[in-house]
């Protein structure tokens, strides 16, 4: 009919992992992807008045109750400038936690969608961790507000972020892969996970100083990949230096590996799901 | 003779099922690993199914429910993988298998055509372009700004309609959809896919409507319980479908060892 290339869909039982067809087929699925990072945000944006100034008011509001906490109640020694401690980790640990249980549920949401379309599983875990980046970047206007509020210095530093941010982005991408997967199979491991949040949060340095937690369990802390990524945030706002190297090579080091390991075990359950949504 | 546009080698769909029901939970999974094992029931909705279509052709397929029809243009559509064998579709695909998916109440019939053409794998610009077209052919006129929620069922139907055909495409994979609309609309989409007929499209045709079969396709095959009974020329296949139906004739499914299920 035509002389030039067709496109060409091979449709095998044995699919050998391909990372490269796999990125050429979500480039290929571009537009949907923005489309579902568009919905998801005129969802919470746009719909309410106040969608957009939640997000704003949030940060600000816990702020306001952990400053009272921690510098009346529970006082950490020796840290200047709390608000922006504290923040500095907090934001990205919400980005974290919010993307990954929210991959959990659009997967499922979108099961019925992908029993009648041919589209790239991965594409949802995709969309809301790109979302979810959208609104952290968002959140950062208040955490600024604060600062300049509570007269945190602001170095140049903080041009590091968008690097920062892209490698705890590819980590998040790879445990949402993983988790969503699973949960496609087990209804038990969102609730789980929900609670395991909390105990990640309490294992990493976000409210309280490294310097507090007991030699025995600091290895604890170390082990903890998201120690290191999260500092990759912090040190450029609150230390207002580069994060050393150290922590960027342990940090794009656990991003590789949950990218690698989320993709292989979301290709292989994936092509189950159609009995399990 | 040219390469075919559609080909099927040794397609199987099988799959296992647990036969104990309900085992939903990560925690029940470990408990059951570990004490008694699990069983598992052996299912097949495809088996073994080869064929080629050549470029150009229209292939229709008939048989009961659950004998694997959707299973097929599922896996032509590259929704399904197939648990053995290989399908492989050269060119473009069009895929009229469900009509409206992921259409949002709340949403403009506008908003609601370009989500479903990104669905459909299409780009921004070329939904662009054929945004006139699809409105037009859909005869919304002004109500393609208002919500779709507002729309009766024929209008949903015929926007679905429009925006799956306005593409250009190599492969039509149809899946019993012709019966959207009124009488009028009707008669106009069939006339579309016969004009994509005479472009040279191939296509792929699911259908219970034996006649329809018989009229539009150029071959027919018939599936039964996942394997092909009898495939070839349309007349021929319809025909001798029609004549194992009737109640004089053998009892349909003889040879049939297969379990079937749909998915």
């Amino acid at each position: 009919m035509s002389t030039f290339e067709l496109p060409v869909l091979r449709n095998a039982a044995t699919q050998t992992l391909n990372p490269i067809r796999d990125i050429r087929d979500l480039l290929q699925y571009w537009n949907l992807i923005a489309n579902l990072v568009q919905r998801d945000l005129t969802v919470r944006y746009k719909r309410s008045v106040f969608g957009f100034l939640w997000t704003m008011l949030n940060p600000l509001l816990l702020m306001i109750i952990l400053t009272v906490v921690f510098s009346s109640v529970f006082r950490f020694e020796g840290i200047e400038h709390y608000p922006t401690y504290f923040l500095s980790e907090y934001l990205v640990f919400g980005f974290f936690a919010q993307t990954t249980v929210q991959s959990m549920t659009t997967l499922a949401w979108h099961g019925s969608l992908m029993k009648r379309v041919r589209v790239p599983k991965s594409i949802f875990a995709v969309a809301t961790t790109l979302s979810g980046l959208a609104n952290l970047c968002l959140a950062y206007i208040p955490l600024f507000l604060i600062m300049a509020f509570t007269g945190s210095p602001i170095g140049w530093a903080v041009l590091f972020l968008p690097v920062a941010f892209l490698i705890i982005a590819a980590f998040t991408l790879g445990v949402s892969l993983m988790l969503s997967a699973l949960a496609v199979y087990f209804q038990d491991v969102s609730h789980m996970y929900q609670v395991a949040t909390v105990g990640l949060m309490y294992m990493t340095p976000i409210i309280y100083p490294i310097s507090i937690v007991p030699y025995k369990w600091l290895w604890l802390i170390r082990i903890n990949p998201l120690t290191h990524l999260f500092k990759l945030a912090r040190d450029p706002i609150y230390q207002c230096s580069l994060p050393g190297l150290h922590v960027v090579g342990a940090s794009v080091a656990s991003a590789a590996v949950a990218l690698v390991v989320g993709w292989v075990v979301f290709h292989r359950l994936a092509r189950g799901f159609y009995l399990h949504l | 003779m040219a390469t075919p546009a559609i080909e099927f080698r040794d397609v199987s769909l099988r799959y296992r099922l647990l036969a104990e029901r309900g085992i939903v939970t990560l925690k029940e999974w470990v408990i059951r690993r570990l004490t008694t094992g699990m069983t598992y029931q052996e299912l097949s909705a495809l088996a073994d199914v080869s064929f080629a279509v050549e470029s150009g052709r229209t292939l229709g397929i008939i048989g009961h429910n659950g004998a694997g029809k959707s299973t097929l243009l599922r896996i032509a559509g590259g929704i399904l993988a197939p648990t053995a064998g290989e399908a492989i579709i050269r060119g473009r695909i069009a895929p009229i298998i469900e009509l409206g998916l992921g259409f949002e109440g709340e949403l403009s019939g506008r908003e609601n055509i370009f989500f479903n053409g990104a669905l459909l794998g299409r780009s921004r610009n070329e939904m662009q372009e054929r945004f006139d077209e699809i409105v037009d052919f859909s005869e919304l006129g002004e109500f393609i700004e208002q919500p779709i929620r507002t729309y009766s069922t024929g209008m949903v139907a015929r926007l679905a309609f429009a925006i799956a055909t306005t593409v250009d495409a190599h492969i039509l994979l149809l899946d019993e959809v012709l019966s959207v609309g009124d009488e009028q609309f009707r008669r106009k989409s069939k006339e579309r896919i016969d004009s994509f007929r005479r472009a040279g499209v191939t296509i792929l045709v699911v259908s219970h409507d034996l006649d329809a079969v018989e009229k539009m396709c150029d071959d027919a095959m018939w599936l039964e319980h996942g394997v092909i009974r009898r495939s070839g020329l349309a007349k021929e296949v319809v025909k001798a479908y029609r004549t194992s139906m009737d109640p004089g004739q053998a009892e349909p499914g003889v040879g049939g060892t297969v379990r079937l299920a749909g998915p």
